[in-house]
């Protein structure tokens, strides 16, 4: 059994080997410095006595740190093996200490630049000429757009509830309405206290369907109903509550994604989303 | 002239259209286009049109994808994702480098930073490539040498600063001969000194201009 020192000493030296790998795998460290089968010895000594999570974790981590190194080295020797090998230290050599001059004359040898042509074709010419014929002046294509100054003025509260800027009820009354609204169709309409989401926001046009979400979700946000959400039948419904409740920023919520897409409105328009 | 060698005719002018003027951002054509634009029998195409720019010192070059250069005939699969140029068959002389804009520092620059990266598989810090172009070449010099080395596309580089071969040095560098010649160079150095001595008696009558950092 392992005392807790000895633990601290193996997460350490575990911790050491994957720094040495990761090291390696930047290339700021020769792959065959690190010695695999010491290291192997090193992860089952301590293996058996790992017994917490994390512990396993700092191995599986280990191991595959390792295993990145192990192919490291053999790309090495494939390398190796292939005719364009060269020692590194020889070449870097034989670089520096041949003049420059040379290095041209040698990469010449090597060096087969690719050929292009750059150069206009009277055919090309010719269809250039006849777009630039039929081109409409800019004059015209960019006409300036006509408009009339108007100065700053002010605008009546009837004249923003007018173009819908402002609503003509306060917000929270105005959800106070919704809230009442669904109580009554859950009635109506609903069963066990619930009602399909899509039965309680879908409206005569996408927009008002779009706003009725929008709604829904202060309803909820704010306590004065919930959602049921049967993950395998694909249904949501919502339940409204008789008193709100006083939750909010008393627990942590959680936010869950509706779809109120174009296409999901007309299916539920035709009945086809139950 | 026969109705087969007509059209073939018609296909090598395509294909010589095709490679020789740049349609997309980088030079060259891939055999998937070659084999929409002329048939199936392309690579046949493509020989005829070799064997013409045999005489002009060209060649057609094919760069397999990813450096993958099949050891026995490529199959048309691996053709189609080739990609082919037209480059020189023969070499350049040092005074021919400079015609198409190339100093002699810049090309040796570029020439070491290659043979570096090669030897070190493919890969290398930038500092390192710097520190060795630093020997000879005025510090101004290294770092917008090394830029347009990359913008030619000759190197790319990493956001970890790292430097790699880029597509131009797969299309244009034939990387075995030039390792080759380098490890050599003591054998090599006199005949490559003859040629440079014929440039210096041009230099001499025609000094090149220095650029500015």
């Amino acid at each position: 059994m392992q005392t807790a020192k000895d633990e601290k000493h193996g997460r350490e030296r575990l911790q050491r080997i994957i720094e040495m790998c990761m090291a390696i795998e930047t290339h700021a460290v020769d792959p065959f410095t690190l010695d695999v089968e010491d290291i192997i010895k090193v992860i089952k000594e301590y293996f058996p006595d790992w017994k917490k999570p994390e512990d396993l974790n700092l191995d599986a981590e280990t191991i595959h740190h390792l295993a990145s190194v192990i192919k490291l080295q053999s790309e090495w020797v494939k390398h190796r093996s292939t005719s364009l090998y060269a020692d590194p230290f020889l070449l870097e050599e034989k670089i520096t200490q041949t003049p420059k001059e040379d290095i041209m004359g040698i990469f010449l040898r090597s060096w087969h630049p690719i050929v292009e042509l750059e150069q206009i074709t009277l055919c090309s010419l010719a269809e250039a000429l006849r777009y630039w014929e039929t081109l409409v002046p800019i004059s015209e294509r960019w006409k300036e757009f006509a408009f009339n100054e108007v100065g700053a003025g002010t605008a009546t509260r009837d004249e923003l509830i007018k173009q819908r800027i402002l609503s003509d009820k306060v917000f929270s009354e105005e959800m106070e309405t919704f809230w009442q609204e669904l109580k009554l169709k859950v009635a109506n309409k609903g069963k066990d206290g619930k009602i399909l989401y899509w039965d309680f926001i879908g409206g005569e046009s996408y927009e008002e369907t779009v706003e009725r979400a929008f709604m829904t979700s202060f309803l909820i946000t704010y306590g004065y109903a919930t959602l049921e959400i049967r993950p395998l039948e694909e249904q949501i419904f919502i339940i409204p509550f008789e008193k709100p409740l006083s939750k909010i920023g008393t627990q942590q919520g959680v936010s869950i994604p509706i779809s109120v897409t174009f296409d999901s409105w007309q299916k539920w328009k035709r009945g086809e989303l139950d | 002239m026969s109705k087969r060698k007509g059209v073939y005719a018609a296909k090598v002018k395509r294909a010589t259209h095709m490679l020789f003027y740049r349609k997309h951002q980088k030079p060259g054509v891939k055999g998937w286009e070659l084999r929409k634009a002329l048939g199936a029998d392309y690579p046949k195409v493509l020989d005829v049109l070799d064997d013409y720019l045999k005489n002009l010192d060209l060649q057609v070059k094919t760069v397999f994808e990813e450096e993958k250069t099949p050891v026995q005939k490529p199959s048309l699969e691996e053709l189609d994702k080739a990609r082919f140029y037209v480059t020189l068959r023969g070499d350049l002389t040092p005074k021919e480098s400079k015609m198409i804009g190339w100093r002699i520092d810049d090309l040796a620059g570029l020439a070491m930073t290659i043979s570096y990266i090669i030897s070190k598989r493919g890969q290398a810090p930038r500092k390192d490539v710097e520190d060795l172009l630093g020997e000879k070449l005025p510090d101004w010099k290294i770092g917008l040498n090394i830029d347009r080395y990359i913008r030619y596309g000759y190197l790319t580089q990493d956001d970890n600063a790292q430097l790699y071969l880029d597509w131009r040095t797969r299309a244009e560098v034939d990387q075995k001969t030039l390792i080759d010649m380098l490890l050599n160079v003591e054998a090599q150095q006199q005949s490559v000194s003859e040629s440079m001595d014929e440039e210096s008696d041009d230099k001499e009558a025609e000094p090149e201009k220095q650029e500015e950092p």
